[in-house]
């Protein structure tokens, strides 16, 4: 049983972060209809900006993580701005490829910067290295900060998208962009934003995966990409309950996959269920069937 | 999607290979690969991994292999020539290394190349080297069938370490003999046959002394969350963990072990041998924890203690096995060299295979009929993450 426990906190805290990044690819889904694959790597430029800010200025890790946030927010619009308003009126698949054009070009410029090698998070201070066993279930302080910080940061989104202005405006333009124009919304600065929060939350995972893991390279962007990429099309692409149920139950899966003994098929478990999803319902948990219009 | 980028590399690498092929098929080879006659160097070609994810084996292997270039050069050469290196970076790619082994033969027209360092790139490269009639010669593919293929001999590979086999068997003498284990889970690297083929080994001879496997666990390189896998093990019964794989995704492994309370001793292969274990898993977590290798630094033989020297002296750090791997391997190729007939691939190759008592750093070497060398292991104990302890046992 508390094996069982134990599983269900690793599963948990390895949700929290693909749920971090998949709420990026899915508020960004929503309003333009882009799978932005340069995601996982704003996440991985978010890992390095947190790396610098703990080694090289030795910031704590409250600072690193604001600063991380900060920068890829910037980041974010600037991809955005730079790589996709161009081409906001051509055709899907050409945003699609500049979107893996952007993801290699944030991996090689920072292997360029930084080499290929993996690096290893400065040590922590007393608190965030610790740990306490419960009943003989081994928790450790940092993925309690884990889900804390996730869990606060998405109630936080939650808030901005269903109680602001601005939220309000997000989810006018993701409906139809056009009759939001139309009502006086500035559509450009409403799409710009949610690169913005989408792009803080990937550069906090970021920081807490270098945190909590100690190990950061520049691909590091990749395989969680992915995985959050399957999160969102499980609980349906667009929706940011759907993202976050999804992403908790990639995490659960993964874990409980390998807690049953077959670790070796543990990746190859997530993507099998991505594909049937696909197929049993294409548009996820909680997506609506919508006939499309031709 | 960006998993079809590797892929698209790898198809691109392949059409220009081929492409060279065809050039080369086409315009009737008047180049001949592999020979130095009548220049006043010895071009050798160094092809190992200096970036990506095994990045450190390449740089410190190139490192020791410097280092013997410099001495050699400053004794005067071999047979009055200099050594001249070409060196390129295969950026931890196995289709880069082999371009780059074809562009070392075919372009630069070396006798003879040095590394990669890790199996797989390294066997990836040796039809290259069968077809041109040149050698290689890694200084760490410890793969079993890097030398040995279906069809019998590679005939133009060679290697300076040990085989797996070896290496798995060792250990597993070890933790029955010396540590007193009768249970042993297994965590594998399920992404490369140098950990499959440890685990392999490491479990036929563990159970042939009576030993049981209580499980096997597997990830694959470049993951970070080893907690559910550990947890998984941590509910079960064993005296000791066999970690087969490599320092990148090991340090975390025995830093999360140990912070789930596995403290049971933790053994390795040549994989852990990596400044960056230490940095990865902490000195804490790095106790308990033993590993083979090809040397120790804590060696007193006389060879040893100058090399150590030297290195230092050179690169101001305590040199690896890589570095010393390195150093073993040029200078194995530069005593072939010597005694060869002639300064080419062909002549080289017979040279090498036909070494007896080499005296290098990492142990005396002979070449066997199958191109392995003959020669000892070592199992280094680690106390906070420094080298405390070290056991020689010979083949």
């Amino acid at each position: 049983m508390e094996q069982v426990f134990q599983q269900v906190i690793n599963g948990l805290s390895l949700g929290s972060i693909y749920a971090l990044i998949a709420l990026g690819y899915t508020m960004v889904y929503g309003i333009i209809k882009l799978i932005n694959f340069a995601h996982g790597d704003v996440y991985m430029v978010g890992a390095f900006v947190g790396y610098f800010s703990m080694s090289t200025f030795k910031l704590g890790f409250v600072e690193s993580l604001l600063i991380a946030m900060m920068i890829c927010t910037m980041l974010g619009v600037l991809i955005e701005r730079v790589a996709y308003r161009p081409l906001r009126n051509s055709s899907r698949i050409a945003v699609l490829i500049t979107a893996i054009g952007v993801s290699l070009l944030l991996e090689y410029t920072m292997m360029y910067f930084v080499g290929a090698g993996v690096r290893s998070y400065p040590p922590l201070p007393g608190f965030l290295n610790g740990s306490f066993t419960v009943g003989g279930v081994v928790i450790k302080n940092m993925q309690l900060v884990i889900i804390g910080v996730s869990v606060t940061l998405m109630i936080l989104l939650q808030f901005i998208v269903r109680k602001t202005k601005v939220g309000r405006a997000m989810r006018a333009v993701s409906q139809d962009a056009e009759a939001a124009r139309l009502m006086g919304i500035n559509v450009d600065n409403t799409i710009s934003l949610t690169f913005a929060l989408g792009s803080a939350l990937a550069g906090a995972a970021g920081v807490l995966v270098g945190v909590y893991y100690n190990s950061i390279n520049p691909l590091m962007g990749l395989m969680p990409g992915l995985k959050a990429f399957v999160a969102a099309v499980f609980g349906g692409i667009g929706l940011i309950p759907g993202a976050l149920i999804g992403a908790y139950m990639v995490g659960l899966l993964e874990t409980g996959v390998v807690a049953t003994g077959y670790s070796m098929f543990r990746d190859g478990v997530v993507f099998a269920v991505l594909i049937i999803i696909l197929i049993v319902k294409p548009t996820g948990l909680l997506g609506k069937n919508i006939k499309e219009k031709v | 999607m960006n998993t079809t980028q590797p892929i698209l590399r790898r198809v691109c690498v392949g059409l220009i290979a081929a492409a060279l092929g065809l050039s080369l098929a086409g315009c009737g080879t008047n180049t001949d690969p592999g020979s130095n006659e009548g220049t006043d160097t010895i071009k050798i070609g160094v092809n190992y991994e200096q970036s990506g994810a095994v990045a450190t084996y390449g740089s410190d292997s190139v490192d020791g292999i410097m280092m013997a270039v410099d001495e050699v050069n400053a004794a005067g050469g071999i047979n009055g020539k200099q050594v001249e290196i070409v060196k390129y970076d295969t950026k931890s790619d196995t289709a880069e290394a082999t371009t780059l082994a074809t562009k070392l033969m075919v372009q630069d027209k070396v006798v003879a190349i040095l590394g990669p360092a890790t199996s797989g790139s390294f066997m990836a490269t040796i039809p290259v080297a069968n077809q041109n009639k040149v050698p290689v010669v890694s200084g760490s593919a410890t793969a079993d069938k890097v030398t040995v293929s279906d069809s019998g001999v590679q005939e133009y590979a060679f290697r300076t370490c040990f085989n797996d086999s070896f290496q798995g068997t060792a250990m597993a003498n070890y933790a029955s003999k010396t540590l007193d284990a009768k249970s042993a889970i297994i965590i594998k690297d399920n992404s490369s046959d140098y950990a499959k083929g440890l685990a392999e080994n490491f479990t036929a001879t563990f159970t042939a002394h009576g030993g049981t496997i209580v499980g096997e666990e597997a990830y694959v390189a470049g993951d970070t969350d080893f907690n559910a896998i550990l947890t998984r093990a941590r509910g079960l019964e064993f005296d000791v963990v066999y970690l087969p794989g490599y320092y990148q995704e090991a340090g975390l492994i025995i830093k999360a072990a140990r912070e789930l309370g596995i403290n049971q001793p933790i053994l390795g292969p040549d994989g852990f041998d990596s400044p960056d274990l230490l940095n990865l898993g902490g000195a804490d977590a790095l106790n308990n924890v033993f590993f083979t290798n090809h040397y120790s630094s804590l060696d007193e033989d006389p060879k040893v203690i100058e090399f150590i020297a030297a290195f230092q002296a050179k690169y101001s750090k305590e040199p690896n096995a890589f570095n010393a791997l390195g150093y073993d391997t040029a200078n194995f190729v530069f005593d072939a060299v010597s005694r060869a007939t002639e300064a080419n691939g062909e002549a080289i190759k017979d040279a090498l295979a036909s070494t007896k008592n080499f005296p290098a750093v990492t142990g005396t070497l002979s070449v066997d009929e199958n191109h392995n060398p003959i020669k000892a292991i070592v199992v280094i104990g680690l106390e906070n993450g420094i080298q405390a302890s070290s056991e020689k046992i010979s083949s």
